[in-house]
């Protein structure tokens, strides 16, 4: 049994005075034990709600959550609050985006990392401090003793993540759940920061969710990646198949707008025409349509479900007109 | 932090500097002078300027100036026309009266300001939220006087819950005050009778006083909560389990304390405005009362002795509010 397991996830926001936006709608996945899932797709695609979701930080209001999360056989959904906070950052953590804004300014690390652990491993004052520096160490911050007493300001933009990675694997979670982790961060850190997470996680064999936007991030660590496109799972496969052989176009043209070195001089980027902002809502077809090079009639007149594609076993697909694998080669290289 | 507040109080030099030639220059801008003030209908020509020539109002502008300032030096404020006592003297009297009083109002303010404006942040856009938002500005803007008499009418007149005015009953006036502060004098004596009878003293003029601070506390943390709620360290520390409480006391307040700092610091001088209301609608015998009726008796003295003590007091405790800040956040801590 997996032990993340998401089915028919949805997720509502509704405000007064407005029209309810459905952010996430339809999502499935499963994330066994150890496995490394990849959650793709570009900004507003629906990935940070469906995480929130996970770990029960939407808002209570105006947020409606459908279907069902399962961690472990716990459905979350409707666990209560207080349960919901003793799972929280011990078996459920989650690394943010920002880690300039995702740490309190005016409290010292190191009582942010030990209130974790004194807060699901009991520990007292003095073990907790011990056990914060050698998560500190293990996160590679140097001089660990000397950075527990000192504040976020004065801690690097890498430094700082590495410090959250260090409160959210405080305790030995069994799943992670990184949102972005590396976006605000310099190109060179970023590199450091994925290796470092791809290691902490090899070594305790936690499950990871890795959010987003950037390719390169999922070909270098996930076994298994989902793409989402407004709030829906587009396409699914294995990193390798997805990347030699990606049928959804949206997919072909995330891919195709990634930069690479092999590609000639000159070359032009091909972007996906449109922004996610040119989409049409699911039930009146498929949401991205309006951007497609591939559409067909049958594209703006209902929405694809999401099945097994027929040419690949373990690939599944919510397309009318997926891309041949004969044209492959032109899309891929 | 030491080289930081001797800079602080050295920058109070120039700033009560500048303050006592302006306030110099001011008394003296009143139209009339303290000798009509003093003689009023039998005022001649001749009487007045005997009493000018007593008071030293007949010399220069620069030698009653520099005269002001080398006894002010030695806190020496000359004296008082209305009282005919030293205006140190009166200072002593009244100066802990007003702090007993304002310091009492503070306290409800920061007491009940800063709760009611966290759960109106923690319950934003409910009815309970609204209906402090919109208490908070009946409290801003009822008038102090107006508010004054209401509370003497119906806890005093007709509840007869509490006093009516003054600081205490006239059985309580062979109490001993070695300090001037009453509550204070009544604990170190150990004076039970004394003690309740100035804290009730107290209860009618300090709601009166706390009323504007109070709403304007309770709508800065309202927003500062709010604010913090939204960031996302707060959402860091709900990933990690914590409790509520712990979210609450670590993670919220502690950073939305820093502008309700402020804004307590600069409730001080409201409060010494406030004070000329609410002293003068309690009858109660403090540096408000004194200062109010020292304009119309152009009480040159006294005007220019109070108001500097006041501005010294107010850039201290905004000192205090500068150094409590530091405590609070430390990227603005100085070394």
């Amino acid at each position: 049994m997996s032990l993340l397991d998401v089915r028919d996830l949805s997720i509502v926001f509704s405000r007064r005075g407005r029209r309810d936006v459905r952010a996430v709608d339809e999502v499935t996945f499963s994330v066994a034990a150890g496995e490394t899932v990849g959650l793709v797709g570009e900004s507003g695609c629906g990935k940070s709600v469906t995480s929130l979701a996970i770990m029960g930080l939407l808002p209570k209001r105006g947020a409606a959550v459908g279907g069902s999360i399962k961690f472990d056989g716990t459905e979350l959904t409707s666990l209560p609050a207080d349960k919901m906070r003793g799972l929280r950052g011990r078996d459920i953590a989650m690394v943010f985006q920002d880690p300039m804004t995702s740490l309190n300014p005016v409290i010292p690390i190191g009582l942010q990392v030990t209130e974790v652990l004194r807060r699901h491993r009991d520990m007292d004052a003095a073990a907790a401090s011990k056990e914060a520096a050698s998560l500190l160490e293990r996160v590679g911050i140097p001089d660990p003793a000397r950075r527990l007493k000192e504040y976020p300001h004065q801690l690097s933009g890498g430094m700082r993540q590495r410090a959250l990675i260090a409160m959210a694997l405080a305790c030995k979670p069994r799943l992670l759940i990184a949102d972005e982790p590396t976006t605000a961060l310099d190109v060179t850190i970023q590199a450091q920061i994925l290796e470092l997470l791809k290691e902490l996680v090899v070594d305790s064999g936690t499950a990871l969710v890795m959010i987003t936007h950037d390719l390169g991030v999922v070909a270098g660590m996930c076994d298994s990646v989902h793409v989402m496109y407004s709030g829906r799972i587009v396409e699914r496969a294995s990193r390798w198949e997805l990347f030699e052989a990606p049928r959804h176009p949206y997919t072909a043209g995330l891919l195709a707008s990634v930069p690479r070195l092999d590609q000639a001089r000159g070359e032009k980027l091909e972007p996906i025409p449109g922004s996610p902002r040119d989409t049409i809502p699911w039930t009146q077809g498929c949401a991205f349509a309006p951007r497609c090079r591939n559409r067909i009639e049958s594209c703006t007149q209902g929405a694809p479900e999401l099945v097994a594609d027929k040419l690949r076993p373990d690939h599944d697909l919510r397309c009318f007109n997926p891309i041949d694998v004969a044209e492959q080669e032109a899309v891929t290289l | 932090m030491l080289r930081f507040i001797v800079r602080r109080l050295l920058l109070l030099i120039p700033v009560l500097w500048g303050l006592s030639v302006a306030l110099f220059l001011w008394v003296r801008a009143l139209p009339g002078s303290p000798a009509q003030a003093l003689l009023g209908e039998r005022a001649t020509p001749e009487k007045i300027r005997q009493i000018e020539i007593a008071l030293g109002l007949d010399q220069p502008l620069y030698v009653q100036y520099w005269r002001f300032l080398e006894k002010a030096l030695r806190f020496d404020f000359g004296t008082s026309i209305q009282s005919s006592r030293p205006v140190v003297e009166e200072m002593g009297r009244r100066f802990p009266a007003t702090i007993e009083l304002g310091v009492t109002a503070l306290l409800i303010a920061v007491l009940i300001g800063i709760p009611v404006g966290y759960f109106a942040a923690r319950r934003h856009g409910t009815w309970l939220d609204q209906l402090s938002v919109s208490a908070s500005l009946v409290g801003i803007t009822i008038p102090v006087f107006f508010l004054a008499y209401m509370l003497r009418y119906v806890f005093a007149n007709q509840l007869g819950w509490l006093p009516n005015t003054g600081r205490q009953e006239a059985r309580m006036l062979d109490v001993e005050h070695p300090t001037g502060f009453y509550v204070l004098d009544a604990i170190v004596t150990g004076n039970g009778p004394a003690l309740s009878d100035a804290l009730l003293h107290l209860v009618l003029p300090a709601v009166t006083l706390a009323t504007i601070p109070l709403a304007i506390i309770a709508r800065i943390t309202r927003a500062a909560v709010l604010d913090v709620l939204n960031e996302d360290y707060v959402r860091t520390a709900e990933a990690k389990g914590l409790t509520a409480r712990t979210i609450t006391r670590r993670h919220v307040l502690r950073n939305a304390m820093l502008p309700v700092s402020t804004t307590i610091g600069l409730q001080f001088g409201l409060l010494m405005s406030g004070a000329i209301l609410t002293e003068t609608a309690f009858a109660f015998e403090g540096v408000g009362k004194f200062v109010a009726q020292a304009i119309p008796s152009r009480d040159y003295a006294t005007l220019q002795g109070f108001i500097l003590v006041i501005a010294a007091l107010f850039v201290l405790i905004n000192l205090l509010v500068d150094i409590s800040y530091g405590l609070i956040d430390p990227r603005v801590r100085v070394r």
